[in-house]
């Protein structure tokens, strides 16, 4: 059975339609990249797994290991295992990073992962690996952060949820080198191995240079236009998406 | 005791809202006289001077008008001849918490009292209806000559101290409340606090009114003399019932050269008590005063926690949080007088409305001529929960001094159902989301809080968040 199956799906906001029969399949262990310009239909295939509120579907099905997400809350689909890096983190000013992330865990993985040294030791080794200080433990959820410290503290939350389901959207935009390639190790040691999937969505192929994804879907217009391997990234990058709009 | 729980399921989210049955030793007739005023004077032994004050201000009270501002739809239905100004419930103030009358100790228990004591708190004053029930204060700062009393045994036991100062911060009339306030005044607490002594751990009183038609009048003052140190904290709460019930204190703080008072409250009290109350202290050299000021419930709360900056070098500040729900409106602030040079005051004002309930900003800040290089902040931030809730900030700054160094900064903010999108994508359902917003915003607040009141306030916040979600 697939890890998610997104099955002919139509949707969008306010009346518009901005998805048009998408389809889509990731298997246990796999990941995947979609790839698109702006306006292509990407952020909002994220929303839509997620389940912001303002986004409709008018058909199709959204699926994880077989059962429809599409009548649950976006709190209840955490809870089952999906996850969203987001394009933009929200701040909340005076939520504690430290309090945030053992409530996060609490209710997503239990309240027993949440608590004592064994918690504490997995938070520790996940700064270290993000490179991320300890004084950010007293700092507030994404108040004052720079691009760069919002996007590590989203994969910090992946490292820590552990989720089935991780959709990355934009993780790479306002990265430098070194922090893509702090990112990428942390989502490589997130997924890897495991039987979780992900699901990247990047306007370019260089975070995928550090993680290889399974597949790479190109999205124009609502639509995937074309799937592949990783060299379809390479191919991109080097041709543009006009390359792929003439064929 | 047997109808608790009951009446405690008919409250809803309220959770201190249940009663215990009304067993008075003595009730006065409702309504307000002189010879009502006097009556209290006289049950409670009191010197001829405080009998003769007490009628003076009954009779400004007559003649004074009620405010002009604040809510004054809401003042006018206040019906003064369908309260009942003094009640007693138990004989005498116990220093044991096992002689006193069952009922009351039961309530207490439940609101966590004894407890609390034993933990963390240097003393405690536990007032039901007009009077204190028990009372106590660690053995070892009784010992260094701390005073803390309950404002009856004060005036009792030390009528110099009392007499020096009563009224000295807050005169009857100041205002119509004020007045009201010491014609009929009962309970309270009075401390003193000697030369030098720092008193660590904070005293607190719990205010908790148990009958109908109820008013309270609590008379607190608080002087800490040379170099002393203090932290005073307060709670209360009342059952919810149909009829409105009166709280209307006045607490007066002097801070002698190079003290420092901090004065906390969290007010709690059920969606039908007006709770107008008024506070100020004075300030001498170099001492400090902090008012830290939550106010979650009641009907209608008009509130100014005020500082006098008298003696040069002196500092103030006053930070508060209002939060108010469907049928609430906390009209709330800080009153700054920068008097002596070099002084600084800061004021930080933080408001939630829900449900149609309203909160006001309304803050004063003035500086004399005479006083040179002060130093003044003021921020007060609203937040909107929802469309037919509303807020509104009156600020007045009067600077008569060129030097002053004036900051101001206003914001109101809704919650946005992105920042809502992005904790519920962490598995925090609607409700818990909104309390993880609400409660960072009270963040600065909280934070100024020792740790169980603030876990308190949180889980308060979290409470006042259900069912609110449409």
């Amino acid at each position: 059975m697939s890890l998610l199956e997104i099955k002919d799906l139509h949707a969008g906001i306010d009346g518009n339609e901005i998805l048009k029969g998408i389809n889509l399949k990731i298997g246990p262990g796999e990941i995947h990249a979609i790839m698109g310009r702006n306006g292509s239909g990407k952020t909002t295939t994220a929303n839509i797994i997620m389940g912001h509120p303002d986004f409709e579907v008018e058909s199709g099905d959204v699926l994880l290991e077989g059962e429809s997400l599409l009548e649950l809350e976006s709190w209840e689909r955490a809870r089952k295992g999906v996850f969203l890096s987001f394009q933009y983190p929200q701040a909340v000013p005076g939520l504690q990073v430290g309090n945030f992330l053992r409530k996060s865990v609490a209710s997503i993985r239990g309240e027993e992962e949440a608590k004592g040294s064994a918690f504490r030791e997995r938070l520790t080794k996940a700064m270290e690996a993000l490179d991320i200080p300890r004084t950010f433990m007293s700092r507030y959820v994404n108040d004052g952060f720079s691009g760069g410290e919002k996007k590590r503290f989203e994969i910090l939350q992946l490292m820590l949820l552990k989720p089935r389901l991780a959709v990355l959207d934009e993780t790479d935009s306002g990265l430098d080198i070194d922090g893509i390639r702090t990112v990428s190790e942390g989502v490589n040691a997130a997924i890897r191995g495991s039987d979780s999937g992900a699901l990247i969505i990047t306007h370019y192929s260089r975070i995928l240079e550090h993680v290889q994804p399974d597949m790479v879907h190109v999205l124009l217009d609502g639509k995937i236009v074309s799937s592949g391997g990783p060299e379809l990234a390479t191919k991109l990058e080097e041709k543009g998406y006009e390359w792929l709009k003439q064929e | 005791m047997g109808d608790n729980s009951e009446a405690r399921g008919a409250v809803g989210e309220y959770k201190a809202g249940w009663h215990d049955p009304e067993d008075s030793t003595i009730r006065f007739d409702f309504g307000l006289s002189e010879e009502v005023v006097r009556e209290i004077s006289k049950l409670k032994n009191e010197p001829q001077w405080m009998t003769d004050i007490r009628v003076k201000a009954f009779n400004h009270f007559s003649k004074r008008k009620m405010p002009t501002w604040g809510n004054m739809s809401m003042l006018e239905e206040i019906d003064f001849d369908n309260i009942c100004y003094y009640l007693r419930s138990s004989e005498s103030t116990e220093k044991d918490w096992d002689d006193v009358p069952e009922d009351i100790r039961n309530t207490f228990e439940r609101l966590g009292i004894p407890e609390a004591e034993q933990k963390w708190l240097s003393g405690v004053t536990a007032q039901y209806e007009s009077e204190a029930v028990y009372h106590s204060i660690r053995e070892d700062l009784e010992s260094q000559g701390v005073i803390f009393l309950d404002m009856d045994s004060g005036l009792r036991e030390y009528p110099d101290l009392v007499k020096k100062w009563f009224c000295s911060v807050v005169p009857y009339s100041d205002n119509k409340f004020s007045a009201l306030n010491t014609a009929v005044w009962s309970g309270g607490s009075f401390i003193y606090v000697p030369e030098g002594v720092h008193v660590e751990m904070p005293v607190q009183a719990y205010f908790r009114i148990n009958a109908k038609n109820m008013g309270q009048f609590e008379r607190t003052l608080i002087i800490a003399d040379k170099g002393s140190s203090i932290h005073y904290v307060e709670g209360c709460t009342a059952p919810t019932y149909s009829t409105d019930s009166l709280h209307s204190a006045v607490v007066e703080l002097i801070a002698l050269p190079g003290s420092h008072i901090r004065y906390s409250t969290i007010q709690n009290w059920s969606s039908n008590v007006y709770n107008l109350v008024t506070k100020r202290g004075i300030a001498h050299e170099n001492a400090k005063i902090e008012w830290v000021d939550g106010n979650i419930g009641s009907k209608l709360t008009m509130k100014y926690p005020a500082v006098i900056l008298k003696g040069e070098g002196s500092h103030a500040e006053v930070i508060s949080v209002a939060y108010s729900g469907e049928g609430q409106h906390q009209d709330a602030g800080a009153k700054i007088h920068h008097l002596a040079s070099n002084t600084t005051s800061k004021i930080l004002s933080k408001s939630i409305s829900k449900n149609g309930g309203r909160g006001s900003y309304r803050g004063m800040v003035t500086v004399s001529p005479k006083a040179d290089n002060c130093k003044l902040n003021v921020v007060c931030d609203a937040l909107i929960l929802d469309e037919g809730s509303r807020s509104d900030t009156y600020p007045t700054m009067e600077v008569a001094n060129a030097t002053a160094r004036c900051e101001h900064e206003a914001s109101v903010s809704k919650v946005s159902d992105e920042q809502l999108f992005y904790l519920m994508s962490r598995g925090h359902s609607e409700e818990e989301s909104l309390a993880m917003i609400v409660n960072g915003f009270f963040e600065p607040f909280t934070r100024e809080l020792p740790m169980e009141y603030a876990v308190e306030l949180n889980q308060l916040m979290a409470l006042e968040m259900e069912g609110s979600i449409g």
